[in-house]
């Protein structure tokens, strides 16, 4: 890299929970030598190494792409929902963002419908549990018409596309005083609901999957935007705007009620 | 023994509608009656578990990530290959067909190959039909464009984001099915092993990896659909979670291992830049239709690239190969960037990097519509180098990528052992030693949703299936074999943690089993590989307990496997005397130092057979007939 690389020496101060039930506590390291190279993620490899060569337990991450894809990684950094870098995942971040002798603050998403599961890593089945609610078209494989059969507007198979970059990470739900599922649910609604081929059971799936947000234990909207400013893909809550419309058709189908 | 790839006689274009018809079929009111176990949610495990239960049959789906939606497969970028023409340039089932062959340097069955190329274009019409939000022309149509050197235009993409949403729409078929209750669904659960009953496979036994306990689940056959192998070379383009785990341990049972040293090394990516890298970052291959690769011609020139003028620019593809240039296959761009900075000639800090410029793009073009089109790209660049790509090359060097060898199977994937059907990357069959871009999607897909549904309900129709449960004798020994296997690693309590040993079999993969290879490296690394696994059962280090979630255990697991494997990967490496696609044997080239083939002697696909912890796997062949297409040189001068 033609940038030098510096070392720094940080505090961190990392959310230590052996399960579910039990009560967790901030615990402190002390990091020296980290290259500013690094990825936060890979500090914390150092940070595990270290821990388990003296016989202690390393912290416990979810993380698998590290290239902000998979959406497996996320935790609380200095208070913000995947650290301060914008529109970027954890795994993205990297240790040029802090300075010498900076104290790091690291937390799990908190949210009713996300519990603990060990240290920085939660449980968000509830998700997927949203998506199994309505997140799909019904259509089985085989018999699918040309591809180009029906013409998709590019700009709204843009758009499409903005809503459908969604990781699933659940940074906005970390992110929200309500601790609200609402950008995730809207980004899929909006997704299918844009294309033609989502459009028939468009209504439906607003209804159903917002039903089970409720059901999940998720909070509700109040238009706090704070999961917008940390959404690692910048999905936009124009998005919830549109969830919103979807909503209130399905509200005059009294079949879906 | 020779192999039988069971592939169809007749003309290749009739062979799969021929086979379709041939094939029993499962009456569709007994298809409840069958359970099928599906191991992994890429986009062939989740398209096979969707489609399985559309059909009828009682799927069990699993995967190690907390949601089937994380799979590898999400991260793939550039896009995926269809023969349909809509561009109107040329392409067809046939041309999708020979440049496949080709670009697998003549390593791969015909028949399946056909096949792929055929189904190819109904998975983009299941796609759109799911949602999948294609990139698109202004009168709406599905745009495509040329990818890793392809002479039409046949990539589908969405942005760079072409396998997330794949992904996607498999995962939302799949939560559909999930919802009515078809597939059962297990998450953050590993197959520590494959479970045979007379000879067939009828189950596994997987660990949960929350609370550490071991559970059996049986059913009427078993598809593994669990990804490749690259992550044996430690640093590569593969997420952290992929693994040889569940393939060997299928391999170990009985089911054949083949040509296990295709492996795939990508031209573009990021450079590692120190002892803590964890993972190498891809930049999509389709920066290769505007960037321009150089060196500087000094050795060891250390002024910024902007200082180096350009009569002391070496750009060696485009001089080596005037009509393919940039363009030329991976294994061939990889190759000479290795030679490049061997001889003395790479840059950056470790001077394993080369060039990737996109300066002339810019001024031809403009800047924005450099950005529009790879603008995420180079940021992503930036954020990860610190560079501006925009005003200085980016640094590229190869990385491990992808996995063309896996588990063998025949015509209707399935391998050795009878019920046991493989899928995806995880298996060997169609990209032959070196696969094309954009293709691994296609396959992934093309397996899930248009061929294993058919071919599995062929077995099970012809098969005698005695029910049984987990209660069966043969679930209660695998599940003490993965019991003691987990104590044995618990126990050692040595001093070196697993990434720390996976880290320096990494090595000397990368060493000695990487882009070039010769029999005094190949057999140093068996003896290498050898002393490492002895080393890593006296001091492998696992903390915490394994009754609760623990990673680091789940890593010594997958090391444990690679180190076996690699040794396996090697052996294969030695044992093929040529040189073809992605194998370079630097005892076989042409006076010009491209790869030789010795289609006399090994136009065949090698298959291993395990016999032992320790012993000499024993080598089986399947020898490869080209009908239709001539075997010729590659040649991209
Ligand atoms: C960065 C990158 C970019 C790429 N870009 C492209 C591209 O543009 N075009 C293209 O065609 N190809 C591309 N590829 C290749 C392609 O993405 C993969 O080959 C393909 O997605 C593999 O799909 P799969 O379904 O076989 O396996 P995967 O997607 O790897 O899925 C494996 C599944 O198996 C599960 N699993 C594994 N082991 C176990 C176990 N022991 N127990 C339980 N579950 C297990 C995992 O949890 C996962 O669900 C790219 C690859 C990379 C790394
Ligand atoms: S690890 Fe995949 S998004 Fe961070």
């Amino acid at each position: 890299m033609t940038q030098d690389a510096k070392t720094i020496n940080i505090t961190l101060k990392v959310w230590r929970q052996k399960g579910p039930g039990v009560k967790g506590k901030l615990e402190t390291y002390q990091v020296n030598n980290i290259s500013t190279h690094m990825s936060f993620l890979e500090m914390l490899d150092v940070v595990n190494e270290d821990l388990a060569v003296n016989g202690k337990e390393p912290i416990e991450f979810d993380n698998d792409c590290r290239e902000g894809i998979c959406g497996m990684c996320g935790a609380v950094v200095n208070g913000a929902a995947h650290g301060p870098g914008k529109g970027m995942t954890l795994c993205q971040l990297h240790m040029r963002k802090f300075q010498n002798g900076d104290t790091i603050v690291v937390e799990p998403w908190r949210a009713r419908a996300f519990p603990i599961v060990k240290d920085l890593i939660v449980d968000r089945s509830a998700l997927d549990r949203i998506i199994q609610a309505g997140g799909y078209v019904s259509i089985n494989a085989g018999g699918a018409p040309d591809g180009n059969a029906v013409p998709i507007p590019q700009e709204i198979a843009e758009k499409a596309m903005d809503a459908a970059a969604c990781i699933g990470c659940g940074a906005c739900v970390a992110a929200c005083p309500n601790a609200s599922a609402m950008l995730f649910v809207s980004a899929k609604v909006s997704q299918l609901a844009l294309l033609p081929q989502g459009k028939p059971e468009a209504a439906k799936r607003a209804l159903t999957m917002l039903r089970q947000m409720d059901d999940c234990g998720f909070g509700n909207c109040s238009n706090e935007r704070e999961c917008e400013a940390v959404c690692p893909k910048e999905i936009s809550i124009t998005n919830i705007a549109r969830l919103n419309r979807e909503y209130l058709k399905a509200g005059f189908f009294s079949e879906f009620k | 023994m020779q192999l039988d790839g069971k592939v169809p006689g007749g003309p290749l274009e009739a062979k799969w509608d021929r086979h379709r018809f041939e094939l029993k079929l499962v009456n569709p009111a007994n298809k409840r009656k069958f359970n099928i176990i599906v191991v992994g949610t890429g986009l062939a495990g989740g398209s096979a578990s969707a489609t399985l239960a559309e059909l009828g049959y009682n799927v069990q789906t699993f995967c190690i990530q907390d949601s089937p939606r994380r799979a590898h497969s999400i991260a793939a970028q550039g896009g995926i290959n269809a023969s349909k023409n809509y561009p109107n340039d040329g392409d067809s089932i046939r041309r999708l067909f020979y440049d496949t062959v080709k670009g697998g340097d003549f390593r791969a069955r015909e028949g399946n190959i056909y096949r792929l190329a055929q189904v190819s274009e109904n998975i983009i019409d299941q796609c759109v039909a799911q949602g999948v939000p294609f990139a698109r022309e202004y009168g709406g149509q599905l745009a495509n464009r040329s990818f890793g050197g392809a002479q039409v235009s046949r990539t589908f993409y969405a942005r760079g984001q072409t396998g997330q949403q794949l992904l996607l729409g498999a995962y939302s078929s799949l939560s559909r099915q999930i919802a009515v209750g078809k597939v059962k669904m297990y998450t953050r659960r590993e197959m520590q092993e494959l479970v045979l009953v007379n000879g067939q496979a009828r189950g596994i036994v997987v660990r949960n990896l929350i609370n550490g306990e071991l559970e059996s689940y049986a059913a009427d056959a078993v598809v593994l659909a669990t990804g490749g192998y690259g992550n044996v070379f430690y640093l590569s383009t593969n997420a952290a979670s992929c693994n040889v785990g569940a393939a060997f341990k299928a391999y170990r049972k009985g089911a054949f291992f083949a040509n296990p040293c295709y492996t795939q090394i990508h031209p573009t990516c990021i450079p590692q830049s120190g002892h803590f890298q964890s993972k190498l970052t891809l930049m999509s291959e389709s920066l290769r239709n505007d960037g321009r690769v150089w060196v500087p011609k000094n050795k060891g020139d250390k002024r910024k690239p902007n200082e180096i003028p350009e009569s002391e620019r070496n750009y060696y593809l485009e001089i080596k190969y005037p009509s393919f240039g940039n363009l030329v296959p991976r294994d061939v761009a990889s190759r000479n960037a290795k030679e490049q900075c061997d001889a003395g000639y790479g840059v950056g800090e470790t001077g394993y990097a080369v060039y990737l410029d996109f300066a002339d793009a810019i001024r031809r073009d403009g800047k924005d519509v450099i950005q529009k089109k790879y603008g995420n790209l180079f940021d992503m660049y930036a954020n990860i180098s610190g560079d501006d790509p925009y005003q200085t090359p980016m640094m590229i060097y190869p990385a491990s990528h992808y996995a063309m060898g896996g588990l063998w199977v025949d015509y209707n994937l399935m391998s050795t052992i009878p019920g046991l059907f493989i899928l995806g990357e995880a298996n060997f069959s169609d990209h032959g030693a070196n696969r094309l871009g954009a293709s691994a999607l296609m396959q992934g897909l093309a397996d899930g949703y248009f061929i294993l549904p058919y071919t599995i309900g062929g077995y099970i129709a012809g098969t005698s299936l005695p029910r049984l449960n987990t209660d069966h004798a043969a679930f209660k020994e695998a599940a003490a074999d993965v019991k003691a296997n987990v104590e044995r690693l618990m126990s050692i309590k040595g001093n070196r943690t697993a990434d720390d040993l996976h880290r320096e079999l990494g090595e000397i993969m990368w060493n000695y089993c990487g882009m070039g290879r010769n029999e005094e490296g190949l057999s140093k690394a068996v003896t290498l590989i050898r002393n490492l696994r002895d080393e890593f059962w006296q001091n492998l280090l696992v903390p915490g307990s394994d009754q609760d979630y623990n990673l680091s255990l789940q890593k010594a697991g997958r090391v444990a496997d690679f180190l076996e494997f690699g040794e396996l990967l090697a052996v294969d490496a030695l044992a093929r005397k040529e040189s073809c696609g992605s194998h370079f044997n630097e005892a076989y080239q042409t006076e010009e130092g491209e790869a030789l083939r010795d289609d006399e002697n090994f136009c065949h696909v090698s298959a291993w057979e395990y016999k032992g912890f320790g012993n000499e796997p024993e080598f089986h062949k399947e020898p490869l007939v080209f009908e239709n297409v001539k075997l010729t040189q590659r040649s991209y001068k």
